[in-house]
């Protein structure tokens, strides 16, 4: 932890950086718009976020930024132990700012929403998701989530005139506002804890190097820290939608612009997890592992997840509410590679949450192309799709099959590794609740497979048209999920030498 | 065209595999590893040591040929599908791609990978293309019962993967090791049912055959045709190489109970099938009472009840396809499936006659045809299964004691099969002929009659000439045999320790 600004510093935040110069020049460029080129806007947003993605990438092959030698100590925590620029940063990057492509591309062509703001604030929420992914220190945490929670809360009420949109935003509001504000009471008391033994940091790994010292903090101390982890959980497992902190999603995602809800089932719920694995997997709370009383917490807010969010699903009648369940049930599979605290299991969460992305984006994009004509989200719109737009069809088909999990997609692999790494870890009845939930899945994705191809609809002649942005947002998707389906192997290894990375630190 | 294109290109590739096996069968001392043959192998997913590793031995090089040929009558009686053509031959050559797929892997998670991708253009296929009434019903229930069965045997695969280290081999997925593997017998003995289960739901085992039926008759034909003719064979393939073969202690000591869940199966589902009105219920039916010799023959564990297994999944293959394609052939003309509705066909449609008898034939296991070749060595194996060794069995079962009286009553099965094949001839084919009611029918297309003469001409040519097929068979189950004897010597040899041991204290304690 040098404490001269060098170039090192400025390059970890090369992305974000970059991300506020995009946030800038969108609203300028917004402001000199003719009426007639106001989807110019979104095409900014969407090539922006693909040279960031690119400048990502290119900083990491070519510069060596963030780097792997480094990334093992504790060089790679930069700007005063506020940030740490290792691979695990990186691949959240790229799964925000894929998200945030993607979104644009499939947003350019939805008239209400061809408004500079509402681009800035994907922008807005992007910067902040992505150091919350970087962040090393509860503070540099709180400021990050924030950032993201606020442009968050603007965007679900974004369509003022639409009376459940605006009711999205403020449930969304009035719950998140509770949530951090519960969160922020937990990491005071942590605070307050390692003040009380002289050592008044904040940084999770300060924090943990501490804890993993026997006698370091009395034990009369551990009730407070379970408290501080009970909390905090309540925080993060807001972000991530599981239950019980799971009541806002199924009416903030069906209220909210659809573009939004795409985003921020992905996105945002990437950010939480990226949240989860580096506070918990630092040892804030203690080493984590069975031992550890919040352990219990988490596995059983995972279990009951999976089970709650698929068996709610199947009473749904209205896609977006039913891809809400969906989205907490994939919620619960994610955290079982989480709970196994081993490198290979925050590996296998990681690349869940990467195929994640980009199968959700497919779902919502379909749902996003169809609302554009039908103007309601109720199942029914699906049927006979397969007769009104057989691209459309062929691309909810992959995207419900990956979120199923079957092969030839990228789900298939991305389960087969978090039930591995469950198996790996000891907890084969974990991986077990997790496979029978998958079937309770599969009754109703493939329900909806049933709808598009089989059932027909009274506007069968009525066709749906594909903006080209769409198009290629929509290919971008499913060819990674077929891509990450049938070649894993490279995004893998990537996951999984940033995690082992991650824990050599921490642990060793 | 395309399809019959690709079929075409598929059965001539598999058929060169066949004759090119058939010319070097491996030597009967071999191990596995070392029967394979058209071996490829690339790394696919190294960090955790999967591998894309292809190859055939000789059950598989018979299965693989099996498949193109049911594929190729599938594609041929497909011909006039008018809903959506293309949609359909897409998500067909996907089903056979994914068959083929898993009869070739010698990867373990490769041949789940494939096992899943076959599953799933049966329920898109079922639920689009299949019998209105009952269509959306079997197409869910085929696909969880399938999927459940496959998730538990990867659980049990999963956590063997995990003690492959213990069973003194290196982790990985590849099946070669695998099956050089020795688990503790501890740990054979619980993860073998749901290792063996899982797969064995899709070879239809009492009591978990009951989406079969279903599945076949909700089904088109060409999918029919591929369901019964081969995914089937898929589960009793897939339990054998992943089951039987990783863990032969486990079969030893579970295929004494098995071997009465098979008898159930071939008993009960010959009686079921007696009482079906509906063509497609009785073929569905008696699909699953065939699929239980066929398990019946695995857990006899003498060469000769596996060679018949073997056989029998060919045999049956080509006589269920040969079956539902004249089912499907009766019912795109008639409207009507039921056996009391039809009546004389043979005035009709006389070219359906001789097929479907044959067919009849064939599953009664009368000589001088395929059944009768597969069948036989079925019930020889189950008998020398009497002599097999008293070893630790479930629930203390002895095969000496018991395996003759299995023999006898599967052999009276073959009895109840005849009479409900023969009756459906009886009422379907002769009979009154009512020319008012029947005035439209359309004559059979040559396409057809090509499809009828080619599944007919297979079933006799392996009943006349058995040596076509035997040794490959042959040569693929006997790896498998010397595994099990393996097994069954080190615990023959565990129990007479422990026999002499408990004299000794009994001894001891007397005096």
């Amino acid at each position: 932890m040098s404490s001269t600004l060098t170039l090192d510093w400025i390059l970890a935040i090369l992305p974000e950086i970059s991300l506020v110069v995009l946030l800038a020049a969108v609203l300028v460029y917004d402001r000199g718009l003719k009426p007639a080129n106001r989807r110019n806007v979104g095409l900014l947003s969407a090539w922006g976020a693909f040279a960031i993605l690119l400048l990502t990438l290119g900083l990491w092959v070519f510069l060596g930024v963030p780097n792997i030698q480094q990334a093992l100590s504790v060089d790679s925590l930069l700007w005063g132990g506020m940030i740490r620029n290792d691979l695990i940063t990186l691949v959240f990057r790229v799964m925000f700012l894929a998200a945030l492509m993607i979104t644009s591309l499939i947003t350019i062509d939805v008239k209400r929403l061809q408004r500079g703001e509402f681009f800035a604030l994907l922008i807005t929420a992007t910067i902040g998701f992505s150091l919350m992914a970087a962040s090393a220190d509860l503070i540099m945490l709180y400021i990050a989530l924030e950032t993201a929670s606020i442009s968050s809360y603007v965007l679900a009420g974004f369509m003022t005139e639409d009376d459940k949109s605006a009711e999205a935003g403020m449930k969304y509001f009035v719950y998140g506002a509770m949530a951090t504000g519960v969160m922020l009471y937990g990491m005071s008391l942590l605070h307050g804890l390692f003040s009380s033994i002289g050592i008044p940091s904040t940084n999770f790994y300060q924090m943990g190097s501490v804890l993993s010292n026997a006698g370091a903090i009395p034990p009369e101390a551990n009730g407070v820290i379970l408290l501080a982890a009970a909390l905090i959980i309540f925080g993060f497992g807001f972000k991530i939608s599981a239950v019980p902190f799971h009541f806002w999603t199924p009416d903030v995602y069906n209220g909210s612009p659809t573009s939004f809800t795409a985003f921020v089932s992905t996105a945002s719920k990437a950010a939480g997890f990226a949240v989860f694995l580096r506070v918990f997997t630092a040892g804030t709370f203690g080493a984590p592992g069975q031992e550890s009383l919040w352990w219990a917490l988490l596995i059983s807010m995972c279990v009951i997840t999976m089970t709650l969010g698929n068996f709610a699903a199947i009473y749904q009648n209205d896609i977006k509410r039913l891809l809400a369940y969906s989205s907490i049930a994939q919620a619960g599979y994610a955290l079982i590679g989480l709970v196994a605290f081993t490198p290979d299991g925050s590996a296998a969460t990681m690349f869940y949450l990467l195929m994640y992305v980009f199968t959700n984006m497919a779902a919502f994009g379909v749902i996003i192309l169809i609302h554009n004509v039908s103007g309601s989200n109720d199942l029914r719109d699906l049927y006979g799709l397969n007769r009104r737009s057989p691209y459309l069809a062929l691309v909810m088909l992959f995207a419900l099959l990956s979120l199923g999990g079957i092969p030839p997609t990228a789900g298939f692999i991305g389960k087969f590794f978090v039930f591995k790494a469950a198996v790996d870890a000891g907890y084969w009845w974990l991986a077990l609740l997790g496979i029978l939930n998958a079937f309770v899945a599969l009754y109703y994705y493939l329900s909806i497979v049933k709808y598009m191809y089989l059932y027909r609809s009274d506007d069968e002649d009525v066709p749906i048209p594909i903006s080209r942005a769409a198009q290629i947002g929509l290919g971008i998707s499913v060819f990674f999920i077929i891509f990450l389906g049938i070649y894993a192997g490279p995004a893998y290894d990537w996951t999984r030498e940033a995690a082992n990375a991650f824990f050599t630190l921490v642990v060793g | 065209m395309l399809a019959l294109a690709a079929m075409i290109l598929g059965l001539v590739l598999s058929i060169y595999v066949y004759v090119a096996y058939n010319q070097n069968l491996p030597d009967a001392q071999a191990r596995w590893a070392d029967t394979l043959m058209f071996v490829e192998e690339y790394k696919w997913i190294p960090a955790v040591n999967i591998g894309y590793i292809v190859g055939v031995d000789g059950l598989s090089a018979t299965l693989v040929l099996l498949t193109s040929i049911v594929g190729l009558g599938g594609v041929l009686i497909s011909w006039s599908v008018e809903d959506r053509p293309r949609e359909f031959f897409a998500f067909f050559m996907l089903l056979v791609a994914g068959v083929h797929g898993v009869f070739v892997a010698v990867d373990g998670f490769l041949l789940f990978f494939f096992y899943e991708l076959a599953v799933l253009p049966m329920y898109v296929m079922i639920v689009i293309w299949g019998w209105k009434e009952r269509r959306e019903y079997a197409a869910m229930k085929l696909t969880l019962y399938l999927l459940i069965g496959s998730f538990i045997s990867f659980i049990a695969f999963l956590y063997l993967y995990f003690n492959l280290p213990a069973a003194g081999v290196a982790q990985t997925f590849d099946l070669r090791v695998w099956s050089e593997a020795n688990f503790p017998f501890a740990m054979q003995q619980v993860w073998f049912m749901p290792l063996f289960l899982g797969f064995a739901i899709l070879a239809g085992l009492f009591p978990f055959h009951n989406w079969s039926p279903d599945g076949h008759v909700a089904a088109p034909t060409a999918v029919s045709m591929i369901h019964a003719g081969v995914l089937m064979k898929l589960g009793a393939y897939a339990s054998m190489r992943v089951g039987i073969q990783i863990l032969p202690e486990g079969t030893v000591y579970w295929m004494p109970f098995i071997i009465l869940l098979t008898l159930i199966n071939v008993l009960y589902g010959s009686f079921i099938a007696m009482r079906q009105r509906d063509m497609k219920y009785l073929i569905g039916y008696s699909s699953v009472s065939h699929m239980g010799l066929v398990s019946m023959g695995f857990a006899t564990m003498t060469l000769v009840g596996f060679t018949g297994a073997g056989i029998q999944m060919v045999s049956h293959g080509v006589m269920t396809a040969l079956f539902f394609s004249v089912v499907g052939m009766i019912y795109d003309r008639a409207h009507t499936r039921s056996m009391d509705d039809l009546s004389g066909m043979r005035k009709a449609l006389p070219w359906l006659v001789v097929p479907f008898i044959i067919g009849g034939l064939v599953s009664m296991g009368m000589p001088g045809l395929s059944g009768f070749i597969a069948e036989f060595p079925i019930f020889m194996g189950v008998w020398q299964g009497s002599s097999l060794p008293a070893t630790p069995s479930f629930l203390n079962l002895i095969p000496a004691n018991y395996y003759q009286i299995v023999a006898i009553l599967a052999i009276l099965g073959v009895i109840i099969t005849a009479a409900y094949i023969l009756r459906a001839v009886n009422t379907v084919f002769f009979g009154d002929y009512d020319s008012e009611k029947w005035h439209d029918m359309r004559p059979i297309l040559p396409i057809d009659k090509f499809t009828l003469v080619m599944f007919c001409t297979i079933l006799i040519a392996i009943g006349v000439v058995p040596s076509i097929i035997g040794p490959i068979i042959q040569s693929g189950m006997t790896p498998v045999i010397h595994r099990i004897q393996e097994a069954t010597q080190t615990m023959t040899v565990l129990d007479s320790v422990q026999i002499v041991a408990t004299n000794l204290l009994s001894w001891l304690g007397g005096a």
